[in-house]
């Protein structure tokens, strides 16, 4: 009967879907073709090329890149203000993903467990607002925003804590002169940005957690507080570490707030951008781009020893 | 000595809706005492009062002759075994047992212990180091038990624990929880909407309906004495007779309930003292121990007749559908019931 019916509707696309169903693995690599290439060749391809150049010979006095294999720029890394580079940006990126965590929680925990339907889509809505605006924009604004005389510090003398406020500011590898050629400021802009980034992973772990779970909790006898110490951070940890892994690895990479706020000297984004863009030295942007994949995968081993996965 | 459970007028409103309405229920203590109802009749509600995760609208639940009105969960002397479960994920079954012992600051060293005394006694030695997603249904639901009773709870609440399982697992459970019960002598307050399994493990059953209580019986009252037409209904099979044909059979409108199991099917002519009503052989269901038939009387209704095979040798069958046939039943067999009725705005 099948066979009549093939018959009267000899259709090539009804024979496409007949063979397709028949044959799911052809199916499959059908629709994973295009993605495989494109993250095989465009993405890894280009990524490993990239890191290939590192070991290029750049010529200080000609300025020309001459495809000598070398380790020197490697070993450049480990030059006293390369790593000065390197750990200022690893502190920041510590700190960013930290702060941001700890405020992410709150707002992911409200959204998960106390909102539906018409509220959650405002927190939605709310949480993601700030990324649909321009990053460089938005980072603009935040100059405008922390210079002297501006909002932030209108806001502080308002509140009678001008003092308070040079005191920070006077905390080196804190301060600076004013907030936003402070480090302080730069980190303010760092969360800001990131924040979305850490309260979307968070929420869904959260989100994820049966209610019964701590209902269980409170029923063999823990304390609110010790169903959150026991139950429901451990549970949320996949989350943290998720929404910690963009917020690290973002501010690791980011070049352009390091530039428009805070005091003057390179992270590792603005270093790379001004190899490769200012001085042309791309063999040391190469080998520079190599050191924010390194600390993620250290930063995600720890993690995962950390037992951070166990509970997927 | 002081009832274990005593709600007085509970009412639990959710909006527009009352999942619990005006229940006034004494439970005893070291009773095995079930909930039976279906889905939404409020039983789980009653369960979730109980526990503390819900608070009454109105009226007074007491637990040992305190008033439990305010008191978080995590002060009652109260444990649940959840129909999901539960467990936590990310502990290993000792760990998950112990919690309780854990959060209430007894050592690791005795509270290990004990967590391996309460798996020993739900037979699961050994299963200490394994995550709950390693075991099967049967065995969570073995460790939630375990998790419950390590703390020694004077009520054990359980929340359709054996919902989830396998029909030969689920009768084993039942025995199982049965004798742990009676070893143990605390009050076993248990939610179900099975009523065989309602009846066979219960000192007494209270039958839900709509938020109320429709009666509060031992599982053999409920049986051979239902007081309403749902009790009737819903307790196992019952042919419900009214109006009309009740006045005809039973000499008073008043509904009345005759078991299939003690309604006779005879020949057209046969006369007997019994009540009997003629009608038509509906259909005949064999079902090994007995053999069911339903006979369509003359108003149209259907009357579930149950005859047991208990003679070893094979009969011919001698009944065929279609065939007009006479039933009968002694007077003494109907029982009256009152007819529940659905209250305005439910």
């Amino acid at each position: 009967m099948n066979l009549a019916l093939d018959k009267q509707h000899p259709h090539a696309l009804r024979r496409l879907s007949d063979v397709l169903y028949r044959r799911p693995n052809l199916y499959l690599l059908l629709l994973l073709t295009p993605p495989l290439l494109w993250f095989g060749a465009v993405y890894l391809g280009s990524l490993l090329n990239l890191l290939w150049q590192g070991f290029y010979t750049f010529d200080d006095f000609t300025m020309a890149v001459t495809p000598d294999l070398t380790l020197a720029n490697f070993a450049a890394l480990f030059n006293p203000a390369n790593l000065d580079i390197i750990l200022r940006t690893l502190g920041m990126a510590v700190a960013v993903s930290l702060a941001s965590a700890v405020l992410a929680f709150p707002i992911a925990y409200y959204m998960a467990r106390y909102t539906s339907g018409k509220t959650k889509a405002f927190f939605y809505i709310a949480v993601m607002m700030p990324m649909w605006a321009s990053y460089i924009v938005k980072t603009y604004a935040w100059t405008l925003l922390l210079a002297k005389g501006g909002v932030a510090q209108w806001f502080v003398q308002q509140l009678h804590l001008d003092g308070l406020l040079q005191l920070v500011l006077s905390v080196p590898g804190v301060g600076g002169s004013t907030l936003s050629t402070s480090h302080l400021g730069r980190f303010m802009v760092f969360v800001y940005i990131w924040l979305p980034f850490m309260i979307l992973p968070i929420q869904a772990s959260l989100e994820r957690l049966p209610p019964s779970l701590l209902h269980a909790s409170a029923d063999l006898g823990a304390k609110p507080r010790q169903t959150f110490t026991q139950v429901i951070l451990p549970l949320s940890v996949p989350g943290i570490a998720a929404g910690s892994i963009f917020t690290f690895s973002l501010t690791l990479g980011d070049f352009i707030v390091p530039q428009l706020i805070g005091p003057p000297g390179y992270f590792i984004g603005s270093m790379v951008y001004a190899q490769q863009g200012a001085i042309g030295n791309m063999p040391m942007a190469a080998a520079f781009t190599l050191v924010p994949i390194v600390l993620i995968a250290i930063y995600l081993a720890l993690v995962k020893r950390l037992g951070a996965f166990d509970a997927l | 000595m002081p009832l274990a459970v005593q709600f007085t007028q509970v009412s639990r409103t959710f909006a527009e809706v009352k999942a619990v309405d005006q229940v006034s229920i004494d439970i005893e203590d070291g009773e095995f005492f079930s909930m039976l109802g279906p889905s939404g009749s409020g039983k789980t509600t009653c369960l979730r009062l109980i526990a503390g995760f819900e608070q009454p609208s109105s009226g007074s639940i007491r637990i040992h002759g305190i008033e439990a009105a305010g008191v978080p969960p995590y002060q009652r002397d109260v444990n649940t075994v959840f129909q999901d479960y539960a467990l936590f994920p990310h502990m290993n079954v000792r760990d998950n047992v112990a919690y309780g012992l854990k959060v209430k600051g007894v050592g690791k060293q005795q509270r290990h212990a004990r967590a391996d005394e309460a798996l020993a006694m739900v037979a699961l030695e050994g299963y200490g180091q394994r995550k709950p997603a390693q075991l099967s249904g049967g065995q969570r639901q073995r460790v939630a038990l375990a998790r419950a009773l390590v703390n020694r709870p004077r009520v054990l609440l359980l929340d359709e624990p054996l919902g989830a399982l396998d029909l030969k697992l689920r009768e084993q459970m039942q025995g199982e929880l049965k004798k742990l019960q009676r070893q143990l002598g605390i009050t076993f307050i248990f939610v179900t909407h099975d009523q065989t399994e309602a009846l066979s493990m219960s000192d007494r059953v209270a039958v839900f309906n709509h938020g109320r209580i429709e009666q509060v019986d031992s599982p053999r009252n409920l049986y051979m004495k239902p007081a309403t037409t749902f009790v009737a209904e819903f307790v196992g099979t019952s042919n419900v007779l009214r109006g009309a044909l009740a006045e005809q059979l039973n000499g008073s409108p008043t509904p009345f309930s005759i078991r299939p199991e003690h309604i006779r099917l005879d020949e057209l002519s046969a006369a007997s003292h019994e009540v009997q009503v003629s009608g038509l052989l509906h259909d005949i269901q064999y079902q090994g121990s007995a053999t069911r038939y339903e006979v369509q009387l003359d108003n149209g209704q259907l009357l579930a007749v149950s005859q047991a095979n208990d003679q070893w040798q094979q009969h011919p069958q001698i009944w065929q559908t279609g065939q007009r046939v006479q039933v009968r039943w002694p007077r003494e067999a109907m029982t009256a019931l009152k007819e529940t009725v659905l209250v305005e705005g439910q």
